[in-house]
């Protein structure tokens, strides 16, 4: 299982919101994706453009290290966390 | 029946909702909904359901929708894209939308440019892709908002029949439900490209349409106000009176398609401003043979604002209401067609749209 963190933009932009902090089977982060989409419909456009790609300002660090591939493995025990790029304005 | 008015402010950050009694004097505020989506466009379609539309940085495009008058909120951008492969435009934002009055459908207008379409109430969405099969298309260039889809006109009887507008590509129609579409762009200036006047290319700013006249259009475009008497087959300029050829926004009167609404600004290089800091809507009653100032009651010194092109509207009461919004935050208000303005609310984000809706 992979411990996933997500921010509290992205959880509050669904009517029946994601916990903040979940576990899920998922062996990649293309997986991962597919999941909190099929549990929440619409979260894969949220984080997920053409290509297909993880969107410009969306970060993902994995164990510590940021990921830009979605084909990027999980494993038992992977800590997952979804940051959007810092902004100002 | 009680009626109310409602202003319905985009902003960039999330969207608002002014309400008033017919009289529109006293405004209370509503909102922020959507709290920091950028809003292109807020609109309220005819089965009273709220709609904005636009794009976050973070998380890309989408359509908010609210069947409960703001109390709760949905999105989705579902189907809205030019396709998943690695060369695919990335679609932004949503920049308009538009209710289709005959069927219930609501389009939006997507940068870069493209159009979109709904018959599930926003919760899916499908392109009309025949405008982007337009031969010109490998040719479209952006303005300096974007390559943005910005004006969704539809025909008030004929559901097959509909013009858009994008900068600065141009104006086109379709007369087969967006199967294909031919470009109404004859008769208005280019001047920014050499050579021969072009097939399309020109900046519109603004389209308009009036339901009861459906062959007229209305356009405010970088260069220049014009008229059409035949569906945009044949444009005539009608910038003569107007102190710039220059603005954004333009909206018809209701009651009467002869009667339209522009806001003038300093040119593109001198700032996009109202003029000399005196704000100042200006108004036609002849389809724009002749012009008129108005100004009572708007900032007369030092008032450097902007208004973008989403930002006007005008109500459908009697005697029609008319609205702007500023790119630093105020909303302007007339409940007498114009005559006399008033500041209806201040200090809100930038305002990027302004759409009036009265609800029974």
């Amino acid at each position: 299982m992979a411990t996933v963190h997500l921010p509290r933009s992205l959880v509050t932009l669904f009517t029946d919101p994601p916990p903040r902090h979940l576990q899920l089977t998922s062996t990649s982060l293309a997986d991962l994706v597919d999941e909190l989409d099929q549990r929440w419909p619409g979260m894969r456009d949220r984080l997920v453009e053409a290509g297909p790609r993880l969107r410009e300002h969306i970060n993902v660090f994995v164990d510590g290290e940021r990921q830009r591939e979605l084909a990027t493995p999980l494993g038992d025990g992977s800590v997952v966390h979804v940051i959007p790029a810092v902004a100002g304005g | 029946m009680t009626q109310r008015v409602e202003v319905l402010v985009g902003t960039k950050k999330g969207a608002f909702i002014l309400e008033s009694d017919p009289a529109r004097r006293d405004w209370q505020l509503r909102g922020p909904f959507c709290q920091n989506w950028p809003t292109h466009d807020f609109i309220r379609a005819a089965d009273g359901t709220l709609y904005a539309g636009g794009g976050n940085n973070w998380y890309g495009p989408s359509v908010w929708r609210s069947a409960d008058n703001g109390a709760t909120w949905t999105q989705s951008s579902a189907g809205m894209t030019y396709g998943d492969g690695e060369d695919a435009p990335k679609i932004t934002t949503i920049w308009k939308l538009a209710d289709a009055v005959s069927n219930g459908t609501i389009y939006a207008g997507v940068e870069p440019a493209g159009l979109f379409r709904s018959d599930d109430h926003g919760a899916t969405w499908s392109h009309v892709a025949g405008l982007r099969e337009h031969p010109s298309r490998p040719e479209w260039q952006p303005g300096n908002g974007g390559l943005c889809l910005h004006s969704i006109v539809t025909h008030p009887t004929d559901p097959n029949r509909m013009w858009v507008a994008a900068s600065a590509v141009g104006t086109f129609e379709t007369s087969d439900g967006g199967k294909t579409w031919e470009t109404r762009n004859k008769g208005v200036r280019a001047d920014f490209i050499p050579g021969p006047a072009p097939e399309f290319g020109q900046c519109v700013h603004k389209l308009r349409l009036h339901p009861d006249q459906p062959e007229w259009l209305y356009q405010q475009n970088h260069m220049g106000v014009y008229r059409s008497d035949d569906g945009g087959r044949q444009w005539t300029e009608v910038t003569d009176g107007l102190p710039s050829e220059f603005g954004f926004p333009m909206v018809i009167h209701p009651h009467d398609p002869r009667t339209l609404y522009v806001i003038p600004h300093s040119g593109p290089a001198d700032g996009r401003h109202m003029i000399d800091g005196h704000a100042a809507v200006w108004r036609s009653r002849d389809r724009g043979d002749t012009w008129q100032r108005l100004s009572s009651g708007l900032p007369q010194e030092n008032a450097y604002i902007g208004v973008l092109r989403e930002a006007m509207a005008i109500d459908s009461l009697d005697q029609a209401g008319v609205y702007f919004g500023t790119s630093t935050g105020q909303v302007f208000g007339s409940a007498d067609e114009g005559e006399t303005w008033t500041l209806m609310a201040d200090y809100l984000p930038p305002i990027w749209s302004v759409e009036a809706a009265v609800v029974d």
